[in-house]
Order: structure tokens, then C-alpha cells, then sequence
């Protein structure tokens, strides 16, 4: 048979990433990616507070097992996912380019991310160490305080940096044993999605990561007030979303994160104080018989 | 009056059209439910409610936190109903009935060898006088899946009458729920059978399941189950009640049950006289449904008492 010059163009169909799934919104509705030049990208879901609900459903039940994991085991999961996204380079920066980075913007940024994830990856096992304490008490008490997952985290991720931003918001969420949903970049969705298949094939279980992609105005009020969400992260600088954020959070004391003056691309970018920002610090009291035989001072 | 009806021959094959019947179930699920009538239909299904625990760990402080569970579904919510009845093992029934003292909630038991129902006859009998004396308002008994699938449908006819016999006045007087394990019996013919022999036998309800056997209660075997009571209003002009019990967790899979329970057998089967659910966290998820209702906001399960 005679082949033709030009083949049809197989597109790919971005769908939303919910409890390791990747169904369609269940809104039927959807809105088109373009580039600056007004090029069409994609048909790209336009979720709705109920894909929010689903997600959060899916990522509550996920949390149980993930964050009983070894903090080891974590780490390694962690860099399988760097691993992956090492193998799948060309097609982010095909996407990055798309969105009309240059080739020099896209291979840097996905080079960084891979680089992020690598620097979480070690953290996962050894951030407890740095941050718990053992605490001098008067009493016969061997007192220690230990950080711990605090459950399911709502994020939305920057509108700049698509890949970076949301690499880095994903990662040390995850390393400290929480489970999250992660609204992708409105006007730069795709990389969030093949990243959802990276993280598919990472030996992550599903729904310890969930991505929805749509509208920042008509998801962010039921990200900060969902009763079953235990803090929430806005990267931008809005005040008045910031405000609502705030007041809305406030029903169940979710833990409120807000990273608009963080600069992705810099060292700045990671910490682990960025995976203590969704710790709980739980202290023990555990009695001892006699403090003073040990010759030790608490 | 059993004697003076025609009783069919349970020996004919009994032809249900599965493919159809899929079909009709799960149309069911597809009504769109505007707020005001969701609301309603929440608050109907909480009070459809066998709160139920069957477990062999089962003590009388597990029980009694139960009814208080059944007399305070969520506090933080007023005017709510309470669930229909409370549903435990004969052991139990004094306990129960004694911690719901006269909230009007109903005690249920089960009996009859339950779940298996592999027990002689006068031991069946003598497990559920001891509940009906105990104080049970409604037994929940198992037919004997064995005998139904050797194809013995006198014995299992027989055996209920004999259980029906045994709720009667004389021992204290309880409504027979006769528990089919639809799950154990697989095709929607031998569902169909087991429920008209059933309702000939004297059943005042028919129920799916234990909830021990995987699949529990499913739309379309509830579906061939209104439909023979439906049948059998139209013969005898008796009204039966209908339990689908297992698996039904979710407040939105209670409102399918509803829409199909007012779509086949219509309004005057529409409360907990004549239907219920046999579920033990579905009241949970309904609570957490009405409170977002009332709040507009998603709810946790943490605010919200244990199962």
C-alpha cells in the first residue's frame, strides 16, 4: 500500500487524573488550550466542584496507606518518579515549547524538575529527624515531638512555571506522607496532564496525587472550604482570593500556605520547610521508672 | 387465608428477562432530583434505616451506643427523623429494646440460624421464639439456600410458615422479613421464585440479603423483587414490604432505590411501614448529605459519630 505524505495527526485526549483513573470531568464540559499565537493545543476538561468532591474522596482514602509507608519507601517512590520523567524529557519539552517556552526555557525547566524531585526524594526519610525534638520536662517523662502527615491537602497550582511550579508544589506534599489535589495552570494545563501519566507508572498508588484541570475562580472556594481537606495552598497574589481563602479555611482550621512570592526556578524553591508547611507535630509523653539512674538529664 | 388462596405451582419455570431488567435498573439511576425533592428524599431514607450490627464481637456496649446512635443521628441538626428500627442478633434484643425504651424505634432480630440458615428446623423455631419473646418487633430470618437450590420448595415453603407461625401472637407477635441471600441464588429466575414462595408463605417482607455474601442487594435484583410483590398486590391484594439490605452505602444510591421503589410500587409503599434499608453506615453518608444541604459545604466523616 502506498503511504502518503501527510498522516493524520493522532491528538492526544487530555483527560483528568482522579484516584490513579483517568476519567473525563464529570461537567461534560471542557475549554481550549491555546498557545500566545493563538494556536489550538487542546480540549482540556473544564472540571467542576463535584471532580473536586471525587478527587477528594479518592485522596482521603488514599492517605491511610500512603502515609503509613516507610518514609524510605516514599523516597523511593519519589525518584522512581524522577526516573520517569528523566525517560519522558522530550515529550515535556515538546509541550513546554508549545506553550510557548523556548527550547533553552523548556529543557531547564524540566531538568529542574526532575532535580526537585530528586532533592524530595532524599528528604522523605530524614526532614522527621531534623524537625522532631526531645524535650526537657520536670516530671519522670521521656517527652518527644514528632512531625506527621496532616492529611489531605488542596492546592492550586502557579500560573507560571505550569511543570515546575506544580512539580515543586506536588513533591513535598507527598514526601511528608499527605495526599493532595492540585488544580493545574488554567492557561497551561497539558504538562499537568502527561505528568499525571508519569506519576501513574511511578509505583505512586492511586489518588495520593489527583490532578483536575479548569477554572481558578469556580474550584477555589470549594478548595478552602471542603471540610475533608486539612490545609490549602494559592500561589498567587490576589488579596481578595487570599482573604476568602483565609475565611473559608478557617472552619476547620485547615493549614493555609500561600507561595505567591516564591521564585520556582531559584533555590528558594525547595526547602524542607516547604514539607513542614503541611505537618502536624504530635508530642508523646511516655512515663520512665527512675530519670536519675541513667545519669541522663531529661 | 393461606388455604383459601390459590397457591401456584413453584415447580414451573419462572422466566426473567435479565438483559431488560439491567436495563430498567439502570434507568433508575439517571432521574435528575431538584433540591427541595433530594432533601426530602434524604430524610425519608434516614427513616427507612435498619441501623444494623451482626457481627460475632457484637457486646451489649456495642449495642446500646448503637440505639443511642439510632435516637441521635446528629445533634448539630435539628428535626431530623430517626432510623426505622435497630437491627441485632437474638442475643441482643433485651439489650437494644431496653436502650430504645419507647423512642418508637423498632427492634429487629435476626434469626434462624442467621446467616446460613444450616440448622434443623425446631432450632430455627426455638431462635426465633426466643427473639420474638425477647421483645423483637420484626424478624429477620434466612431461607434455606440448600434446600431452595436442590430444588426442595416445600421445605423452604413449609419452613417459613413454620417461622411465620412462630412470630405470632402467641409468643409476643413480630412482622417476618424472609431474608432470600440473592447472592447464593445468582439468576433473577430463582430470585423471582424465592420471592413468591416467599410471600405465599407468609412473609411480611422480603429482603436480599445478610449482608455476609458478596454481591448484597443490587438495583436490578431489587427490581425483580418489587416486582413480584407488585404481582402478587395485584392477586391477592396484600401488601408486602421490601428490605434490600448490604452494599447500599452511599445517600446517593438510597435515592435510586427510592426513585425505583415510587416508580414500580408507588407512594403508599413510600415509608418505613413498607420499606426499608438495611445498611449500617449508609445513615452516615446521609447525614453528611443534609448537612451539606443545609451548609453548602462538602462534609468530613470526622465530624460525624462512628459507624
Amino acid at each position: 500500500m502506498a503511504t502518503t505524505d501527510k498522516r493524520l495527526e493522532i491528538l492526544k485526549t487530555y483527560k483528568i487524573y482522579i484516584g490513579g483513573q483517568f476519567p473525563r470531568t464529570e461537567s461534560g464540559r471542557y475549554y481550549i488550550a491555546s498557545s500566545n499565537k493563538g494556536l489550538k493545543l487542546a480540549n482540556v476538561c473544564l472540571c467542576s466542584r463535584k471532580d473536586f468532591r471525587d478527587a477528594v474522596v479518592a485522596a482521603r482514602g488514599a492517605f491511610g496507606g500512603w502515609s503509613g509507608r516507610a518514609a524510605f519507601n516514599r523516597g523511593q517512590i519519589l525518584y522512581r518518579i524522577a526516573e520517569m520523567l528523566e525517560g519522558r524529557k522530550a515529550q515535556f519539552i515538546d509541550e513546554l515549547m508549545k506553550q510557548d517556552a523556548s527550547r533553552a526555557q523548556a529543557e531547564n525547566e524540566v531538568s529542574l524538575c526532575i532535580d526537585r524531585l530528586i532533592y524530595y526524594s532524599g528528604w522523605c526519610d530524614k526532614f522527621q529527624q531534623l524537625f522532631s525534638t526531645v524535650n526537657p520536662v520536670a516530671s519522670s517523662h521521656f517527652n518527644f515531638s514528632v512531625p506527621e502527615p496532616t492529611g489531605v491537602v488542596a492546592a492550586i497550582a502557579p500560573q507560571a512555571d505550569s511543570l515546575l511550579g506544580l512539580v515543586s508544589l506536588i513533591a513535598p506534599i507527598i514526601a511528608g506522607g499527605n495526599t493532595c489535589i492540585v488544580l493545574a495552570a488554567h492557561s497551561k494545563p497539558l504538562c499537568a496532564v502527561t505528568f499525571a501519566e508519569v506519576l501513574n507508572s511511578s509505583d505512586l498508588p492511586g489518588g495520593v496525587v489527583n490532578i483536575l484541570t479548569g477554572k481558578v475562580s469556580e474550584l477555589i472556594p470549594f478548595f478552602a472550604d471542603h471540610m475533608d481537606v486539612n490545609a490549602v495552598v494559592y500561589c498567587e497574589a490576589d488579596s481578595s482570593n487570599q482573604k476568602m481563602i483565609r475565611e473559608k479555611a478557617a472552619m476547620n482550621l485547615k493549614r493555609v500556605s500561600f507561595y505567591d512570592k516564591v521564585k520556582w526556578a531559584h533555590e528558594e524553591g525547595q526547602s524542607p520547610y516547604f514539607i513542614m508547611d503541611f505537618q502536624e507535630i504530635k508530642t508523646t509523653w511516655h512515663p520512665i521508672e527512675n530519670i536519675g539512674g541513667a545519669k541522663a538529664g531529661y | 387465608m393461606i388455604a383459601t388462596r390459590m397457591i401456584p405451582d413453584f415447580s414451573a419455570p419462572v422466566h426473567i428477562d435479565q438483559v431488560g431488567v439491567e436495563e430498567r435498573a439502570s434507568r433508575f439511576t439517571k432521574r435528575s432530583i431538584k433540591n427541595e425533592s433530594k432533601l426530602n428524599g434524604l430524610m425519608l431514607a434516614l427513616n427507612m434505616i435498619d441501623l444494623t450490627t451482626l457481627e460475632g464481637k457484637d457486646t451489649d456496649g456495642k449495642v446500646k451506643q448503637l440505639c443511642y446512635k439510632a435516637q441521635h443521628l446528629h445533634d448539630a441538626y435539628p428535626g431530623l427523623p430517626t432510623v426505622a428500627a435497630i437491627c441485632v442478633y437474638p442475643s441482643m434484643v433485651k439489650t437494644a429494646k431496653a436502650a430504645l425504651g419507647n423512642s418508637g424505634i423498632k427492634v429487629a432480630s435476626v434469626a434462624t440460624a442467621f446467616p446460613s440458615g444450616q440448622a434443623p428446623r425446631d432450632v430455627k423455631i426455638r431462635d426465633t421464639k426466643y427473639a420474638v419473646q425477647n421483645g423483637a418487633d420484626e424478624i429477620d430470618m434466612v431461607i434455606s439456600r440448600g434446600k431452595f437450590l436442590q430444588g426442595e420448595y416445600n421445605f423452604v415453603f413449609d419452613e417459613i410458615a413454620a417461622i411465620k407461625e412462630a412470630c405470632g401472637p402467641a409468643n409476643g407477635g413480630a412482622r417476618l422479613k424472609v431474608i432470600l441471600e440473592t447472592g447464593e441464588l445468582v439468576t433473577y429466575d430463582k430470585v423471582r421464585k424465592a420471592s413468591d414462595i416467599a410471600m405465599y408463605a407468609g412473609a411480611d417482607f422480603i429482603k436480599t440479603s445478610t449482608g455476609k455474601i458478596s454481591p448484597a442487594a443490587t438495583m436490578p435484583v431489587t427490581l425483580v423483587m418489587l416486582e413480584a410483590i407488585r404481582d402478587f398486590y395485584y392477586k391477592t391484594g396484600k401488601k408486602i414490604a421490601m428490605k434490600p439490605a448490604g452494599g447500599i452505602s452511599k445517600a446517593k444510591a438510597a435515592l435510586h432505590y427510592l426513585v425505583m421503589l415510587n416508580e414500580v410500587l408507588g407512594e403508599e409503599w413510600m415509608n418505613n411501614e413498607w420499606f426499608r434499608f438495611g445498611a449500617s453506615s449508609l445513615a452516615n453518608d446521609i447525614l453528611m448529605q443534609l448537612m451539606k444541604q443545609r451548609t453548602g459545604v462538602y462534609q468530613a466523616a470526622n465530624y460525624f459519630s462512628i459507624d
